[in-house]
C-alpha cells in the first residue's frame, strides 16, 4: 500500500467539509438550503451537476465493465451522457421555468394531485434509496482495497461525512462542493492516463487483444475465491481449491477461470456477437434507461431548480453535456489498459479495482506509481461523497417537505434518517454489483419520471389519474424487476434478459398506460392546464 | 478639493438597481392586448402558446431522431453487417473509435444545435408578441 494513500482521501473529505462550511456561513433561509437561492450561474452549476453525477458507477464500474466486457459495454458511459441530451431537449427549461423545487412538486403543479404527490415521493425516496445503496458500497470497497480497512470503515466514513454537510449546509455548500469533486475527478483519471499512454508507448504498445492470450506482466500471485476450474490458453485445464494462491511468473499465460464472467479475444474486441437476438435486445434496453433515466433521477433534477431562468438551465444542460462528455473518454483508456497491466482482476473478477491498481501496476511501485495511485484513490472518494451529497439532499428536500413540514430542522432530520437505511443495506450486502444496480436505478427512474415528465411537460391531455397508473404500471414493473434481480434467484435465459434491463418494455408500457387511462378519464384534465403550459414554455424575457 | 468617488460609490449601485425595477415596472404597466390574452388564455393566447409549445416539440423530436437513428442504429448496424464492426481507422478498431471518442462530440453538437434552435424559436414567438405591442 502506498504511503500516499491514506493522506489523500483524509484531505479529500476535509476538502468537502471544509467548502461546505464555507458554504454553511452563506445559508441561511430555507430556500438557500434548498436550491441555493436559485442564484447559481451556469458555469459553477454545470460542474456541479457533474460533480454529482460521475459517481462511483461512473468513476470505478464504467472502467471495470470494459475490462471485462469490452466494446458492447461502451453503451454505458454514452449513454449517462446522452441521458443529458434527452433532459435538454424535453425537459430543461420548461422544468425550471415550472418553478417546482422537487419532483412532487412539479406533479403537483401541473397536475393538482396531492395524492400522485405522495406516490412521486415514494418514487423518489425509493431511487435514491437505490442509488445511495452501491455508493456507500463502493467506498467501503475502496477503502478496503486500498488501504486494508474493514469494509465497513468506508461506508461509515462517507455516510458521517455526507449526512453532516447535508444536514449543516444544504444545497448552497453542497453547490461549491459538486463544483469542486467534478474538477478533482476530472483531475484524478485524466492525469494518470496520461502517464498510463506514455508508459505503455515506452514499452512498445504491448497489444490489447495478442492472438496468444493475455500474458502477465510482472509476477503475480492471485488468490482465486471459488473452488473453480482454470483454462490456460492452450486447453489444458486444472481445478483450484477456493482460497488457494497462485503465482505467475511475468509472461506466463493469464489462464481462464470458470466462475468469472468476462469475454475474451475477439468477443470483447467486436460487438455484439454471443447469443445475438438477446444481445441485442439487451443492449437497446440499457440504452433506453440511460437515455431516458438521466432526467429522472432526483439528485439530477433537483439541481436544475437552481438556475435563475429556463434559458440558463438549458445553458447549464449544454456545459453539463461537454464536462460529463469529456469525463468519459477516460474510463474507457483505464479499461482497456486494464488488458494489459492488470489481468489477474479478469481471474478474480473485481474488475471495479482496476482504476485504483492500474497506475501502480503499469508504473511500478516507484513514487510516481503510488502518487498517481493515491491521487485515484482521492479522485474516488470525491465520486462517492458528491453522489451521495446529491442524492441525500434530494431525498431529504422531498421527506422534509412531502412528511414534514419542509422547516430547516425537518430538512436536517430527513437528511440524517434518509441516509441510515441505505447505509444499513450496504452493510449487510456487500456482494451486489455496483454498476448493475446504478443501472437498475436507470430503468426505474425512466420507467416512472421520465414518461410523467415528458407527457407533462408537452401533452395538455395527461390526467391525474394516468399519470399516476402509468407511475404504478411501468415504474412498478421496473421496481419488481430490480428486487428480483438484487434478491431473487438467478434467472437464464431470456427471462433474466427482460428482468436485468427491463427498460426496454418498462418504458413503453408507462407511456402507454399513462396515454390510454388519460384518454379515459379526460374530464379530469386540471382547468389551469393552458396557463401552465404558458408558464412552461413562454420565453423568459417575456416575463409573464 | 480630494475625489469624492468614494462615498458616492454606493449611491450610484443603489440608482442602477432602482433603474432596472423602474424600467421592469415599465415593462409590465404597459401590458398591452397580446400579453393579455396570453395571460388570461383568449383564443388568441391559446393559439400563440400552442403554436410555440408545437414549433419546440417538433425541434425536439427531430434531434431526438437524429441522435436516435446516428446512435441507435449502431448496434442494428453492426450486428447486420459484421464487417463494419471489424474495420479499423488509424489502427483503431471501428465501433471502440465511434462510442469511445466520437459520440461525446456528436451529442454535444446536437446539444448546442438545440440551445441555438430553441432559442430562435423562442425570439419568433417574443417577436409575434412585441409586434402587436406597438
Amino acid at each position: 500500500m502506498s504511503p500516499y494513500t491514506l493522506p489523500a482521501i483524509v484531505a479529500v473529505t476535509l476538502a468537502t467539509v471544509v467548502i461546505g462550511v464555507y458554504g454553511l456561513r452563506l445559508a441561511r433561509t430555507t430556500s438557500d438550503f434548498l436550491v441555493a437561492s436559485r442564484m447559481v450561474s451556469p458555469t459553477w452549476n454545470a460542474a456541479a451537476i457533474g460533480g454529482e453525477y460521475l459517481s462511483a458507477a461512473s468513476f470505478l464500474g464504467v472502467a471495470g465493465l470494459i475490462l471485462k466486457h469490452g466494446v458492447d459495454v461502451l453503451w454505458y458511459p454514452v449513454g449517462f451522457a446522452a441521458g443529458y441530451l434527452a433532459l435538454l431537449l424535453f425537459v430543461a427549461a420548461p422544468l425550471r421555468r415550472s418553478g417546482a423545487f422537487t419532483l412532487p412538486d412539479f406533479c403537483e403543479a401541473r397536475l393538482r394531485s396531492r395524492r400522485l404527490r405522495k406516490l412521486a415521493t415514494a418514487f423518489v425516496v425509493f431511487i435514491g434509496w437505490l442509488y445511495l445503496v452501491p455508493q456507500l458500497q463502493g467506498a467501503g470497497l475502496t477503502l478496503a482495497t486500498v488501504t486494508g480497512a474493514p469494509y465497513g470503515l468506508g461506508a461509515l466514513l462517507v455516510f458521517a461525512v455526507v449526512t453532516a454537510n447535508v444536514a449543516l449546509g444544504g444545497m448552497r455548500s453542497i453547490t461549491f462542493v459538486q463544483a469542486f469533486q467534478y474538477w478533482l475527478k476530472l483531475t484524478a483519471l485524466a492525469v494518470p492516463a496520461i502517464f498510463l499512454v506514455l508508459a505503455w508507448q515506452a514499452a512498445d504498445r504491448p497489444a490489447v487483444t495478442p492472438p496468444q492470450g493475455l500474458v502477465f506482466t510482472h509476477p503475480t500471485t492471485v488468490v482465486v475465491e471459488h473452488a473453480a476450474r482454470l483454462t490456460a490458453p492452450d486447453g489444458s485445464t486444472v481445478d483450484v481449491r477456493a482460497g488457494e494462491a497462485l503465482t505467475f511468473a511475468a509472461g506466463d499465460p493469464v489462464p481462464r477461470v470458470s466462475t468469472v464472467d468476462i469475454d475474451d479475444g475477439l468477443d470483447w474486441l467486436l460487438p455484439g456477437e454471443a447469443n445475438g437476438e438477446r444481445n441485442l435486445f439487451a443492449t437497446y434496453s440499457l440504452m433506453l434507461a440511460t437515455f431516458l433515466g438521466t432526467m429522472g433521477l432526483p439528485h439530477v433534477l433537483v439541481r436544475f431548480y437552481t438556475n435563475p431562468d429556463g434559458r440558463a438551465a438549458r445553458r447549464t444542460t449544454l456545459v453539463v453535456l461537454g464536462l460529463v462528455g469529456l469525463f468519459y473518454l477516460f474510463p474507457t483508456l483505464y479499461g482497456v489498459l486494464g488488458r494489459i497491466y492488470a489481468p489477474q482482476l479478469l481471474m478474480t473478477g473485481e474488475t471495479d479495482a482496476v482504476v485504483l491498481l492500474l497506475p501502480g501496476a503499469a508504473l511500478g511501485g516507484g513514487t510516481l506509481g503510488q502518487l498517481l495511485g493515491s491521487l485515484v484513490a482521492a479522485g474516488a472518494f470525491a465520486a462517492f461523497l458528491s453522489s451521495s451529497s446529491g442524492l441525500l439532499t434530494s431525498v431529504a428536500g422531498v421527506l422534509s417537505t412531502d412528511v414534514g413540514r419542509g422547516s430547516v430542522r425537518d430538512f436536517r432530520v430527513a437528511a440524517v434518517l434518509g441516509g441510515i437505511l441505505p447505509l444499513v443495506f450496504a452493510l449487510r450486502i456487500s456482494g451486489l454489483d455496483v454498476s448493475q444496480v446504478v443501472g437498475l436505478a436507470f430503468a426505474v427512474a425512466a420507467s416512472s419520471f421520465c414518461p410523467l415528465l415528458v407527457l407533462g411537460i408537452w401533452w395538455r391531455g395527461l390526467t391525474d389519474v394516468g399519470a399516476a397508473a402509468g407511475v404504478l404500471a411501468g415504474g412498478g414493473a421496473a421496481a419488481g424487476a430490480v428486487l428480483v434481480t438484487v434478491l431473487g434467484p438467478p434467472l437464464h435465459g431470456w427471462a433474466a434478459t427482460l428482468v436485468q434491463q427491463p427498460a426496454a418494455w418498462t418504458v413503453p408500457l408507462a407511456f402507454a398506460v399513462m396515454v390510454a387511462v388519460s384518454g379515459l378519464t379526460r374530464r379530469r384534465v386540471p382547468a389551469t392546464v393552458g396557463a401552465t403550459m404558458l408558464r412552461l414554455h413562454a420565453p423568459d424575457t417575456l416575463r409573464l | 478639493m480630494p475625489t469624492t468617488s468614494e462615498p458616492t460609490r454606493p449611491a450610484t449601485t443603489r440608482v442602477r438597481v432602482v433603474l432596472a425595477d423602474a424600467i421592469r415596472r415599465a415593462g409590465t404597466a404597459h401590458l398591452d392586448r397580446t400579453h393579455v390574452e396570453l395571460a388570461e388564455q383568449t383564443r388568441v393566447g391559446d393559439a400563440l402558446v400552442r403554436g410555440l409549445v408545437r414549433a419546440q416539440l417538433a425541434l425536439a423530436v427531430r434531434l431526438a431522431l437524429v441522435v436516435g437513428i446516428g446512435l441507435g442504429g449502431l448496434p442494428l448496424l453492426f450486428a447486420v453487417a459484421p464487417p463494419v464492426g471489424q474495420a479499423k481507422v488509424l489502427g483503431v478498431s471501428l465501433p471502440w473509435l465511434l462510442l469511445g471518442v466520437l459520440a461525446y462530440p456528436f451529442l454535444v453538437v446536437v446539444g448546442w444545435a438545440y440551445v441555438h434552435l430553441a432559442e430562435r424559436n423562442e425570439a419568433d414567438f417574443t417577436a409575434v408578441v412585441q409586434r402587436d405591442e406597438r
